[in-house]
């Protein structure tokens, strides 16, 4: 029993996962940038225009996704969250604090292609409506989770400061996704309904679907990437770092 | 769609169309040269540091 324990958290210390993380990079690299390249080809050249928004529902292409990418990061950070407080791993915070970035990143995305979207179709770039209110919490939740876990010099303070702010605002989740049924609002519903059909035609909801692996791809290598860092910074003192720094560059 | 004029105008929606890619491009383009900058600076100061213990248990 006990052994499987251990195996299974040999990847939480930073040491295991710092070269692991290494050599995954270059993968997701890869595919984000042959599913974007295929999938920007297909958002302009092989989804047809649409019968009622002509050429600008193109916009769907970095919007949707974007939107997804910003909730679904919120959750993959408020999970690394709750294990990092509940077996007070350190990687844990670490991988929080390399995704919250890249999700307040997506969050922006989310709000500037939608305020894009807003100004032709809806004849206003913002209303203060439910899904966008409550996305712009969702920014504010990004923001409000850097400023405070470095605003603490303390780091496994700030880590589990942040971790608490994060678990709060995950209420925050559902209300985003459900706001659009819960609420009257000029928003339209979702694209994509779990058990249901789907309200767009086929070329476009696999173009969609594509662009939304590759900003995946995307998110999982920046990430990857940004917790290398973080790892670097904050185990600098320790002796496996200059030995790995050291494998790496030979 | 025939001409690049015409591609570029996007039906009218050029100014929307091009302002959510043209963004979205440019942001996800200049994270990673962040990181990049980023690991480099931690290196280098993890390069300076490991200099500076040689010299002191020398």
């Amino acid at each position: 029993m006990s052994s499987r324990i251990v195996h299974w958290f040999r990847f939480s210390s930073p040491a295991t996962f710092y070269p692991l993380a290494g050599k995954l990079i270059p993968w997701f690299t890869a595919a984000a940038v042959v599913l974007i390249a295929v999938g920007l080809y297909m958002s302009f050249f092989v989804a047809p225009t649409d019968y009622k928004q002509g050429e600008g529902y193109r916009i769907i292409f970095v919007h949707v996704p974007a939107a997804w990418m910003s909730m679904f990061i919120y959750l993959v950070m408020a999970a690394w969250s709750a294990i990092g407080l509940v077996f007070n791993t350190r990687l844990s915070a670490m991988m929080a604090r390399a995704l919250a970035p890249t999700g307040a990143m997506f969050t922006f995305l989310a709000l500037w292609t939608g305020a894009f979207w807003g100004k032709p179709m809806w004849g206003t770039w913002w209303v203060w409506d439910a899904r966008l209110t409550s996305e712009l919490i969702l920014f504010f939740l990004y923001i409000g989770f850097i400023a405070l876990t470095s605003a603490i010099d303390d780091a496994r303070r700030a880590d589990r400061a942040g971790a608490i702010l994060a678990l709060v605002g995950v209420v925050n989740i559902p209300i985003i996704y459900y706001s659009v049924k819960w609420w009257n609002t000029l928003h339209q519903g979702a694209t994509i309904r779990i058990g249901e059909e789907s309200s767009m035609g086929t070329t476009m909801l696999i173009t969609m679907l594509i662009m939304a692996v590759g900003f995946w791809m995307y998110s999982i290598a920046v990430a990857l990437s940004r917790v290398r860092s973080v790892i670097l910074e904050r185990e600098r003192n320790a002796t496996w770092v200059a030995e790995a720094i050291k494998a790496e560059a030979r | 769609m025939n001409s690049i004029a015409e591609f570029f105008d996007m039906g009218g929606y050029a100014l929307y169309v091009w302002g959510s890619f043209g963004v979205t491009a440019l942001l996800m383009a200049l994270e990673p040269v962040l990181l990049r900058k980023r690991r480099a600076d931690i290196l280098k100061r993890l390069d300076r540091m490991a200099r500076m213990n040689v010299g002191r248990s020398e």
